[in-house]
């Protein structure tokens, strides 16, 4: 019987095809958006995923996000060093700096200042130079993707056809304290707009407005041995200070930033939106396609098929509809979102998104099913003699 | 279990010519409630034997569908007695009701009723596969019973690309395919044209009726009488007079009746 609910089904083929069409757009939608959601939610996350040789990250309790700068004393450093199951911990300044290029063009960075003595918590990779050319006079390393576009110059004094944006040997200043280019490094694309310069820590310190705390971080390796938990407990009990583990800090970035800019209502409101027009579309469709058939199933019911076997045919119809709508609607979402995607916009499908998109839509054709196979449980087998 | 056993062990309904099919006395079935309240059926006498063509015939509203319905099983009545090859419906649990069904009664209605999307053979092998029989072996049977009824060329024809006759000769094997004991017809001829109707009777007749097996068809057709063991006129949820169908005929042709019975 289940062949004959499956030929019911593809038999009208433009009613299939609407039904297919519906679901396949509510769950482009719905994976496209939820694509975009995540996307959004990793990149949060950039800086603190591609600095990953600390285990622990020390900041100051009230920090909120990775960009959150609030510095800690500088005491805290040794202090730290001398706590049990720490392996090392090196100093890290952060902070939103205005910058002025060549010409005048002016721009706010995020300046990193790195330990003199280790270079620890660098650029993930280097596409000109290296992590040591920062031990040079003025140095500082730029991103690689945002030499041309953050970082150019409005009127470039290069002479016409030569990049308009900074180079390796270029000067400018931060805070009036004058850099040179040392090199560029390529990071994961991150949430936060603004271009990140990595310099060293000392550096830094010359560079940023005098106050009286300028370290923002302190990045902590656990030795062997030693539960990161401890270690952390035992640096906020000895510092009074917080101390995240990497996926810690990932988190509460991602929560923050999702909640306080309003992404994650917009988004949520997005996907719904899209999960309800377009359940409530095919919901209604499949709907209408089994009363369509309400003649039939009347037949069939008289004929003697139990309602068990009807229940079946209308569920095996929903669950079709619902695999291959989906199926066409993730493909669709998928090229959508790679297309976002390449065009550098944020975009990020691990596994939970297309097996909670397709769990969704199935749920919902599912119940759509349900409620109109209520109708056909009613149905008086007398209607079949009805003209 | 497969199909044919289930058929014989299930409701044990094996007749021969001459016993009861249907058994009615007193049956009485009403529609809606207070002021809309309609009696279908206000006490109906009847017996139809096996291998026996019964028509129904009454003016428009006498109650010839409710009381086909219910001697099908797919209409509850209300009250007196009804038994079909000597089992009671009010007996049965809806399950058990809905399994004599598919065993024992085959349906053949004014509108044909075939599933469009299906093919010819499909169809007919619908009641097969109710009854469990797998799909390639059914619609095989199904191809089978189609010959029967002369649309061995139409095998995997849609509903759509038929005539109206050749849907209602597919209902008719689809009727027939699992040798019910008992096959209702409503209206079978009154979508068809005059020389069609004659053809559907005739196989009717030849193809369906057997010794253990009993027709009863609704309609309105005085044109078919001729094909009638037995016909039990009906008014007003009543039924009126029983008489012989060759009887009828004679009578509608000699008596000035010009029904228009004949060909
Ligand atoms: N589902 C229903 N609800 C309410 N009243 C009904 C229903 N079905 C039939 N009736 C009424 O019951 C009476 C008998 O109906 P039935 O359909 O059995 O008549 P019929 O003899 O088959 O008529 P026709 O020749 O027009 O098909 C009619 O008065 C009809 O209006
Ligand atoms: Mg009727």
């Amino acid at each position: 019987m289940m062949s004959v609910a499956l030929k019911m089904l593809v038999g009208d083929k433009l009613k299939y095809i609407g039904l297919v069409a519906g679901i396949a757009f509510a769950a482009m939608l719905v994976v496209q958006q939820a694509g975009i959601l995540v996307g959004l939610a990793q990149q949060t996350g950039s800086f603190i995923r591609d600095t990953s040789q600390a285990d622990l990250w020390v900041m100051e309790s009230q920090v909120r996000f990775s960009q959150d700068v609030l510095p800690i004393s500088d005491g805290t450093l040794l202090r730290t060093r001398g706590i049990e199951g720490v392996d090392w911990a090196v100093p890290m300044y952060q902070g939103f700096l205005k910058a002025r290029l060549e010409d005048g063009t002016r721009a706010t960075m995020i300046l990193i200042g790195l330990d003199d003595a280790t270079l620890m918590g660098g650029p993930p990779e280097m596409v000109s130079g290296r992590l040591a050319d920062l031990r040079t006079d003025k140095a500082v390393l730029i991103d690689h993707d945002a030499r041309d576009t953050k970082l150019k110059l409005k009127r470039s004094p290069r002479p016409e056809g030569e990049p308009a944006g900074l180079r390796v040997g270029d000067s400018f200043a931060i805070n009036d304290v004058e850099v040179r280019v040392a090199g560029e490094y390529r990071a994961s694309k991150s949430f936060f707009w603004e271009p990140v310069v990595y310099t060293t820590y000392s550096r830094a310190l010359q560079i940023a407005p005098r106050e009286r705390k300028l370290m923002t971080y302190l990045m902590v390796k656990v030795k062997d041995g030693h539960d990161k938990r401890e270690v952390a407990e035992r640096i906020r009990a000895a510092t009074g200070l917080e101390a995240r583990t990497s996926d810690e800090f990932i988190r509460i970035t991602a929560d923050y930033i999702l909640t306080e800019t309003g992404i994650l209502v917009n988004f949520a409101l997005a996907v719904g939106l899209g999960f309800l027009v377009g359940t409530l579309v095919s919901g209604q469709m499949l709907y209408n396609f089994t009363l369509d058939n309400l003649r039939y199933y009347g037949t069939l019911k008289a004929m003697g098929a139990s309602n068990l076997r009807l229940v079946g045919m209308v569920l095996v119809q929903a669950v079709v509809v619902a695999c291959i709508g989906y199926g066409i609607g993730l493909g669709a979402g998928s090229l959508l979102g790679k297309v976002v995607g390449d065009a550098g916009l944020a975009f990020s499908m691990p596994w939970q998104v297309p097996v909670g998109g397709f769990v969704a839509i199935t749920l919902c054709c599912v119940i759509a099913g349900l409620i109109s196979v209520i109708r056909v449980l009613q149905l008086e087998p007398a209607v079949v003699f009805r003209s | 279990m497969s199909a044919t056993a289930t058929m014989q062990a299930g409701m044990g309904t094996a007749t021969r010519r001459g016993e009861t099919a249907v058994h009615c006395k007193g049956v009485t079935k009403h529609y809606g409630e207070g002021t809309s309240k309609v009696w279908a059926l206000r006490g109906i006498d009847l017996e139809i034997g096996a291998g026996e063509l019964t028509m129904l015939v009454g003016p428009s509203g006498c109650g010839k569908t409710t009381l086909i319905s219910v001697v099908a099983g797919i209409l509850d009545r209300d009250d007196g007695e009804c038994t079909v090859f000597g089992r009671d419906f009010t007996r049965m649990s809806a399950s058990e009701k809905t399994r004599f069904r598919g065993e024992n009664v085959g349906f053949v209605f004014q509108q044909f009723n075939l599933l469009p999307t299906l093919t010819a053979a499909e169809n007919v092998a619908v009641p097969l596969m109710i009854l469990g029989k797998g799909r390639s072996a059914a619609v095989k049977q199904g191809a089978e019973m189609l010959e029967k009824v002369g649309l061995k060329d139409k095998l995997k024809s849609l509903p759509s690309q038929l005539s109206g006759g050749q849907q209602q000769r597919v209902a008719i094997a689809r009727a027939l395919v699992h040798e019910p004991k008992l096959i209702v017809c409503d209206e079978p001829t009154s979508a068809l044209d005059h020389d069609t109707g004659h053809v559907i009777m005739r196989m009717l007749k030849n193809v369906a009726l057997n010794e253990s097996r009993s027709l009863v068809i609704v309609t309105h057709d005085a044109r078919i009488f001729e094909f009638a063991d037995k016909i039990a006129k009906m008014d007003d949820g009543r039924i009126k007079e029983v008489s012989n169908g060759v009887a009828e005929v004679a009578r509608r042709n000699g008596g000035g009746g010009g029904g228009g019975a004949g060909h």
